[in-house]
């Protein structure tokens, strides 16, 4: 044939279909959502210090094994209220003459996603020590330490971000590890990550059915050791010791064994700082939106472990104080 | 060939077995706590070293005990019969080369000269050096990284010198022992100089006549002549147990131009470069899986490194490789002359450039900003698109002058592969749609068109060349390969956004991918039925080759890999694979299976032919085993972990579970990697064999050409 023995047409032929085809499944769809979305109302734009942060982020190839999508598939839940929708990304430019768009979705989730990290773990503290060395906080994380971030004082001055680095991860008995700056705007970066709220927003498909209405006969409670696990063990641990200079034990703790309930479910709800041996606890409860069952549950599971032998509260006493505390955290 | 595949079987059933054994004893299993700044590596490091040492002075020993027995004095009688073997294995044309001589009564001057190397003096400098390098450790103050920093400097050195001065001491035993064979040269030149008349009628025309006398080959088949002159038979000359099988030695090409092929082997060459640095630093990271504190170095961190890897297995050696094999192929098979070898040579150094800026980049922490295999910032990556393009006219010029009618369809393959890289670069690297979404939508589309039309398609095209060459038949069909040529542009286009399946990208984008996924399978199953088809009737010449059963492998790959592909495109599929390990050992099965065992394969067929020499058979079978087990030991245990993993996600389990549930299969992966590293150091010695490998000194072809320079004055 004619068109397979001139290299002109050949070439040219194969050319056409592949730039059309091109054209057709990458830039018209690209050029499409990049003018048909808009950022949503509700949503922050980054602040300087978390835009040098996404910068520290992007240069430490961080999207590696963090994604930052929330897929619209029940598994994904726990990364975040919603699925991700385009108008999450809208805002999203180019980074400067010499780099790419990061919208960062990545394709691998070696550590967890961060698209909610912001409400999900907030804490100063944690992401410090974590960020100094994954294993202070969670033994069994593979993530590389980052101690570049950070520079060892004998005598920091009062301006310095002292970071709780327990002796066995320290060079010198004498050394205090300060963050970097680098590491301030990186952990604003992360702080800053929160999913914008979206009234309507899609559901999750593939939802677990069997498992719920299995759920629903027995009336069982939500299993107080995997929310645990999830939202407290980061950084109480999960033999309940705490990280001493950091987070405070709740083995043999007052407030998980005492009967001031109250102050018990304000704390997991709202947040604590009271007790400057300590980091700031954040208001987990309310930002995950936990209900009274896992509440009561994550309760339930503190007061009879690692040795705690104290009385389980029920569901309904519980949603009493939550109305209750709300109320406070409102005033 | 069925040893082979029971083998493979074999493998395939122990290994889900050892894993499941692991895993059970890895529950409890902990982050290793191995750093290469802890007193114990360092330690270890020194032992190392200094076994290393050890036996590099225990190599050498032996080598000059060899050579002293040389030496030994021998009586006249053992020398005498020594040398009379020598003549008795003179081959027919050398005696004819000697009567000649003989007859002309020519009597030539002889003087020797012997000389002795002190070589002992340089094994006992060497070993004393060996003993006193590790001494240089002092107890605790070893944990200080200052310390360290300052042995391993002080190391360096001694380790150069010492290095350099064992392939001093080589290189002296080498010319030591040439001179020793020379010198026996010339005992035997004058033995056969003074050799009685009746003694050369006696021994040497009769051995002549004997060795002359050959059948007439009409005893059986009449008078027809039968001879092997297109060497069908493969006589192995070392008689012996075969420990390694032999195989059949590649036919040199006599016309081709020594500047192209200097060309192709300098392509070759640093591909093999790229490769053993490239698949280092995967060793490295994989490694880091297991014992993520191994340094604290931010240019080594984790999250540096693997587009590091990536990056240079991609566009330094499989690039490369496949580029120089082009500019072999290209001009072949348009029977005519390269258009430009200098064009050919500064796409080399540009592409070799873009690798070497874009790692120092990537580790410093200048990337693009997220999208896997786009990591290099434009300016690193404009330097890999003008070598392409240089690349790409001057392979279309060179088919513009063909002296063929028809262009072969190798030249499809590779040529169209080039022009859509450069169209995917474009699309990829250009701003104008890349905000919010419009990158997301880009990245899947460049990053699996990266694979599939670059390697994927620029290797097809290699091996529609080097497969029917091989097996010295052609192409089953040509229009099969002309369907999965069209279809593969058709669908292969689509595909991109499987990566990004219930991601916030347009679902209509998505189900075209899966789509597209699936009709992958039309180009999938005709090559590799093109490829199984042409091996029809020749499968007797896999036993006989080193390179088909590299291809072998590339072929099977292509099928059980490029369908793996299809089959984690779909929607549930995607619930369980996608984001864990198994993508990763998806990706080593068909990078790592399907394009290096091609590459391998044609590059172990195209040197030996550019440059006469073979690698060691023994070392092209270490290559081949350890990199398809390595290979099997790396994706296995992901894949297996992988599906355990998205399994438990599933179920709502936290997070850290799969973390911990994975670390039996990251060490398998850590070992099979390791496996895999090993065969490339195979490979790269075997490289090195080929290109500037020496031979010993041929003692009899020495002894005529001595006698014929002595002759040559005086007649």
């Amino acid at each position: 044939m004619e068109l397979f023995d001139d290299h002109r047409k050949l070439f040219g032929t194969a050319t056409l279909m592949f730039v059309g085809l091109t054209i057709m499944v990458a830039i018209l769809p690209a050029i499409r959502n990049q003018e048909d979305n808009r950022p949503l109302p509700g949503a922050v734009p980054l602040s300087t210090e978390a835009t040098k942060g996404k910068a520290v982020f992007v240069a430490n190839g961080c999207v590696a094994c963090h994604t930052q999508q929330v897929r619209n598939v029940d598994m994904d839940k726990v990364w975040g209220s919603r699925p991700s929708v385009a108008a999450d990304y809208a805002g999203i430019t180019r980074t400067d003459f010499w780099r790419n768009t990061a919208t960062l979705m990545g394709t691998e989730r070696t550590g967890p996603d961060l698209t909610d990290i912001g409400t999900r773990q907030p804490s100063k503290d944690w992401n410090l020590v974590h960020l100094y060395n994954p294993r202070i906080v969670v033994k069994e994380s593979v993530m590389p330490a980052y101690p570049w971030l950070f520079t060892a004082k004998k005598e920091p001055s009062k301006s310095d971000v002292v970071v709780n680095v327990p002796a066995e991860y320290l060079k010198s008995k004498d050394d205090k590890i300060v963050a970097t700056q680098d590491a301030l705007y990186l952990l604003a970066y992360l702080q800053s990550l929160k999913q914008t709220k979206l009234p309507e927003a899609p559901g999750f498909l593939y939802k677990r059915e069997d498992k719920k209405e299995a759920a629903n006969a027995t009336n069982a409670a939500p299993d107080g050791q995997a929310l645990f696990a999830a939202n407290c063990q980061a950084c109480h641990q999960a033999n309940g010791e705490g990280l001493p200079g950091a987070f405070p034990p709740l083995k043999g703790s007052p407030v998980v064994t005492g009967d001031n309930l109250e102050l018990y479910v304000d704390i997991i709800m709202n947040g604590y700082d009271a007790r400057p041996g300590y980091g700031a606890m954040p208001p987990i409860g309310t930002n995950m939106g936990f209900t009274e069952n896992e509440v009561a549950a994550i309760i339930n599971h503190e007061r009879t472990s690692w040795g705690n032998e104290a009385k389980t509260v029920t569901p309904e006493e519980i949603k009493k104080i939550i109305d209750a505390v709300k109320l406070k955290a409102a005033k | 060939m069925k040893s082979f595949i029971f083998f493979s079987a074999r493998i395939l059933l122990i290994t889900p077995w050892l894993l499941r054994f692991s895993a059970a004893q890895a529950q409890n299993m902990k982050v290793s706590h191995f750093s290469f700044s802890s007193t114990k590596a360092g330690i270890w490091l020194i032992f190392i070293i200094a076994f290393a040492l050890l036996a590099a002075a225990f190599a050498l020993k032996n080598k000059v005990a060899a050579l002293r027995k040389n030496y030994r004095k021998m009586d006249d009688r053992q020398r005498e019969n020594i040398l009379k073997e020598h003549t008795l294995q003179l081959n027919s044309r050398q005696i004819e080369r000697l009567l000649r001589y003989k007859n002309k009564k020519i009597q030539g001057g002889m003087h020797s000269v012997i000389l002795l190397i002190p070589v002992f003096i340089f094994l006992a400098v060497s070993t004393a050096t060996a003993q006193a390098a590790p001494g240089t450790e002092s107890g605790s103050l070893l944990s200080e990284s200052g310390i360290i920093i300052t042995i391993v400097l002080v190391l360096i050195p001694i380790l150069a010198a010492l290095t350099i001065l064992i392939v001093k001491i080589r290189n002296a035993m080498n010319q030591q022992r040439n001179r020793l064979r020379r010198e026996e040269a010339e005992k035997l030149a004058i033995y056969l100089q003074n050799l009685p008349d009746e003694e050369v009628d006696t021994i040497l025309r009769k051995r002549k006549a004997a060795l002359d006398y050959s059948l007439t080959h009409r005893e059986l088949s009449g008078n027809e002549p039968a001879e092997d002159s297109k060497g069908l038979l493969n006589i192995n000359r070392e008689a012996g147990v075969p420990i390694v099988a032999v195989k059949k030695k590649a036919l040199p090409r006599p016309n081709i131009d020594p500047s192209l092929s200097r060309l192709v082997l300098w392509y070759l060459g640093c591909a093999t470069c790229w490769l053993l640095l490239g698949t280092t630093i995967g060793e490295y990271i994989g490694i880091k899986f297991v014992a993520p504190d191994a340094d604290h170095v931010s240019w080594l961190s984790f999250g540096r490194l693997r587009p590091v890897h990536t990056n240079s297995v991609f566009w330094g050696w499989a690039s490369l490789g496949m580029l120089g094999l082009g500019y072999y192929i290209v001009p072949r098979v348009s029977n005519t002359k390269l258009f430009s070898i200098k064009m050919g040579w500064y796409a080399l150094y540009l592409i070799n450039a873009s690798v070497i800026i874009g790692s120092i980049c990537l580790m410093a922490g200048i990337n693009n900003a997220g999208g896997e295999y786009r990591e290099y910032v434009w300016p690193v990556m404009l330097l890999f698109g003008i070598g392409l393009a240089l690349s790409l006219y001057n392979y279309i010029k060179t088919i513009a002058a063909r002296t063929t009618r028809e262009i072969y369809i190798s030249n499809w393959y590779m040529v169209a592969a080039i022009i859509f890289t450069i169209v995917i670069a474009l699309a990829a690297y250009i701003p104008s749609w890349q905000n919010g979404l419009g990158e997301t939508i880009i990245q899947g589309y460049y990053m699996h068109q990266g694979v599939g039309m670059w390697f994927m398609l620029f290797t097809l095209g290699i091996v529609y060349y080097f497969l029917p060459q091989q097996l010295n038949k052609p192409i089953y069909s040509y229009s099969l390969g002309i369907l999965a040529f069209w279809t593969q542009i058709l669908f292969y286009t689509l595909i991109g956004s499987h990566h990004f399946v219930f991601s916030a990208i347009p679902w209509w984008l998505q189900t075209v991918a899966i789509v597209g996924s699936m009709g992958m399978a039309i180009p999938v199953i005709a090559g590799t039925t093109n490829f199984l088809m042409t091996f029809k009737g020749a499968w007797y010449k896999v036993s006989d080759s080193y390179t088909l059963p590299f291809f072998l492998v590339g072929i099977i790959f292509y099928f059980t890999g490029s369908m793996q592909g299809t089959a984690e495109a779909f929607r549930f599929t995607n619930l369980i694979w996608h984001f864990t390990d198994f993508t990763v050992a998806h990706s080593h099965l068909t990078m790592y299976g399907i394009i290096c065992f091609f590459l391998w394969a044609c590059i172990y067929a195209v040197v030996p032919r550019l440059t006469g020499k073979e690698p060691p058979q023994i070392t092209v079978g270490a290559h081949f085993w350890l990199a398809l087990i390595g290979l099997m030991f790396y994706s296995i245990p992901l894949m297996y972990g992988g599906t355990l993993k998205g399994l438990l996600w599933m179920s709502g389990k936290p997070f850290i579970e799969g973390v911990v549930q994975m670390a039996p299969y990251w060490l398998w992966r850590a070992i099979g990697g390791s496996l895999m590293w090993l065969s490339h150091l195979f490979f790269a010695y075997n490289m090195y064999k080929m290109i500037a490998g020496k031979e010993a000194l041929d003692i009899r072809e020495a002894a005529i050409q001595q006698l014929e320079k002595s002759a040559t004055p005086i007649a």
